[in-house]
């Protein structure tokens, strides 16, 4: 069983505000950490490792410096990293980004599943593993929360859906991106760490991809356009009461009658 | 290219138990206005079996055209069957944009469709507006942190996620024509193979038509606890609400779920008891018109959101609130 993970570098806090005066996104501090809903992802590959046999790879796409997250698989148990770093791949969107990663996919060798967390803490969009299976023209599940069964050949997976469940068969190669709780990701080994130490990561650039275009890469690529960045609205009209329970019963009592829902 | 020859606005209208899903029909006056913008039509597609009542309450919604194509192949979403559907319309129709709801289905579909088109794609979509001629959506980044605009000026067609809740209804009354077309799976190529759907509670639960929601986190404590949300709930003839922990805690069931992987909900009045306010769940109930948050926590995030803030242990409050509330309507 050959399984890829897909991760991804994100900034250690949420807590961005945008400077007022440029518009420009202030990051605070340098900090950066693997993405959660990522640990999910190589906690999954893990498990079907242990019962499957076969290697974990994994891959990622950043600056130089998002190595740091492949040394943290390793860690973890992953055999083998691939990062695609170059600065023409800078500023894609995820039309540019699902694709470069395709393509760093493909120079990686055949799998049969790859998996990915359910969406990154930075971004937000969950787009970016449907839009890799399309590149790859694999079939895609998304929203995993369990997989039930898994051979050589097949794998079965449970999908949360607002009103019900759906169970899903699936022949490999597939891609699944998997919801935060499959399974309870384990911490990363020190010894692994060591052990893994000298393991070595490889490197992707643009010259190395099969379609060196540069204008399907990076910002070139991109058919999303940032304008602009800005803080949300924030909430003028709130109020804080704190004050004794009855005393706050009372009042919460006399403004749902004002808001005539009593 | 010539960008003015794409005009239309095509809407996807996913269809749930046969009907279209609240986003499907939101999604119609924020397409009519971009639509007008560009001189072209609101085309609503709606894929499925048994979806004619579905079909013309859209064209009764603000689509100028409903593209049906029903089949008992189409009967339960199907990623790949329903992306080739799709993309055959797309094709045909060359629309300027394609609007699809923010539901699970549909963060899954737009993706795959953005990739086969190699176009944009603009997720969880909140506003939609024109400045200078160019369209321009509105999406949260950092969970919601800060926000973005983006636009997809040279996409053929530009795709958008549109969240749900984040637009109202048309009040519209444009009447519609049905064009039905046939469209087979074609399935040789398809290798995914849905074994199973279980609906897991047969219990039913309309939120995202409620007025009135009260909803518990994990600040309940306990499921008797919890009672007392439903306590609440009830005499205001509202609907119950939860948080992912407090469903996982097993004190109510998971049709309750409010939040990101739950209900996207806007009432009149929404009521949050025990709740601390994770982006996964405020973000489901930006859309309310008035928020009462009630937690001990005086730092909880909930409190930004929440019209009212009141610090104090909903598990204290709520009895009393709703003592009070029993005497009143026995003395009207």
């Amino acid at each position: 069983m050959n399984i890829l993970v897909c991760i991804k570098q994100v900034p250690e806090s949420n807590k961005v505000e945008v400077d007022p005066k440029t518009g420009v996104l202030k990051r605070n501090g340098a900090a950066s950490k693997m993405n959660p809903y990522d640990l999910y992802a190589l906690e999954t590959a893990m498990r079907l490792k242990e019962e499957l046999g076969g290697e974990v790879s994994v891959i990622t796409m950043g600056p130089p410096q998002a190595a740091q997250v492949i040394r943290e698989a390793y860690a973890m148990g992953a055999d083998h990293g691939t990062l695609i770093s170059d600065r023409r791949f800078g500023g894609a969107d995820v039309l540019a980004t699902s694709y470069t990663l395709a393509q760093g996919i493909k120079k990686m060798g055949d799998f049969d599943l790859i998996l990915c967390g359910k969406q990154t803490t930075d971004g937000d969009t969950a787009q970016v593993g449907p839009e890799i299976s399309e590149w790859l023209g694999i079939p895609s599940v998304s929203n995993v929360r369990k997989i039930t069964e898994a051979d050589g050949q097949n794998i079965t997976v449970e999908m949360d859906m607002p009103d019900d469940i759906e169970i899903t068969r699936i022949a490999y190669p597939c891609l699944l991106a998997v919801d935060k709780d499959i399974f309870q990701p384990r911490l990363p080994s020190y010894v692994r760490k060591t052990e893994k130490a000298d393991t070595e990561i490889t490197m992707l650039s643009l010259d190395d991809m099969d379609d060196r275009d540069e204008t399907h890469y990076g910002l070139n690529g991109s058919p999303t356009q940032v304008q602009k960045i800005f803080p949300p609205e924030t909430n003028h009209h709130r109020e804080l009461w704190n004050e004794e329970s009855s005393i706050l019963s009372e009042k919460l009592f006399q403004k749902v009658k004002e808001l005539k829902f009593v | 290219m010539d960008m003015t020859e794409y005009k239309d606005i095509v809407v996807y209208i996913e269809t749930a138990d046969k009907s279209p899903v609240k986003v499907g029909l939101e999604m119609l006056s924020p397409a009519r206005k971009i639509a007008e913008k560009k001189g072209g039509k609101v085309r609503a597609v709606l894929i499925g079996d048994g979806i004619r009542t579905a079909a013309q309450k859209a064209a009764e919604s603000g689509a100028d055209e409903v593209i049906l194509i029903e089949s008992p192949e189409y009967e339960i979403f199907h990623l790949d069957r329903f992306a080739n559907v799709m993309e055959s319309v797309i094709k045909e129709v060359k629309p300027y944009a394609v609007f699809v709801g923010g539901t699970q289905d549909g963060k899954d579909l737009a993706p795959k469709l953005a990739a086969r088109l190699k176009t944009g794609c603009a997720s969880d979509v909140m506003d939609v507006k024109t400045e200078d001629g160019k369209t321009v959506y509105t999406c949260p980044l950092y969970g919601g942190t800060v926000l973005q605009d983006v636009v997809m000026e040279t996409s053929v067609p530009q795709i958008a996620v549109l969240r749900s809740g984040a637009f109202k209804k048309s009040e519209e009354t444009v009447k519609g024509t049905i064009t039905e077309k046939n469209i087979p799976a074609a399935d040789e190529n398809i290798r995914l193979k849905i074994k199973d759907v279980v609906k897991e509670i047969s219990e039913t639960v309309n939120l995202e038509d409620a007025q009135v929601i009260v909803s518990g986190g994990r600040g309940m404590g306990s499921r008797e606890n919890f009672e007392l949300v439903k306590q609440l709930a009830d005499l205001l003839g509202g609907v119950v609400g939860a948080t992912r922990p407090a469903i996982e805690d097993g004190w109510i069931s998971r049709v309750h779920q409010v939040g990101q992987s739950g209900k996207i909900v806007a009432p009149k009045l929404y009521i949050a008891c025990g709740i601390s306010g994770a982006t996964q769940h405020v973000s489901g109930i930006m859309n309310s018109d008035y928020i009462v948050a009630i937690n001990k926590d005086e730092d909880a995030p909930i409190f930004e959101v929440a019209n009212i803030g009141i610090v104090g242990n909903a598990i204290n409050v709520l009895p009393v609130m709703i003592e009070e509330i029993k005497k009143k309507k026995e003395a009207e």
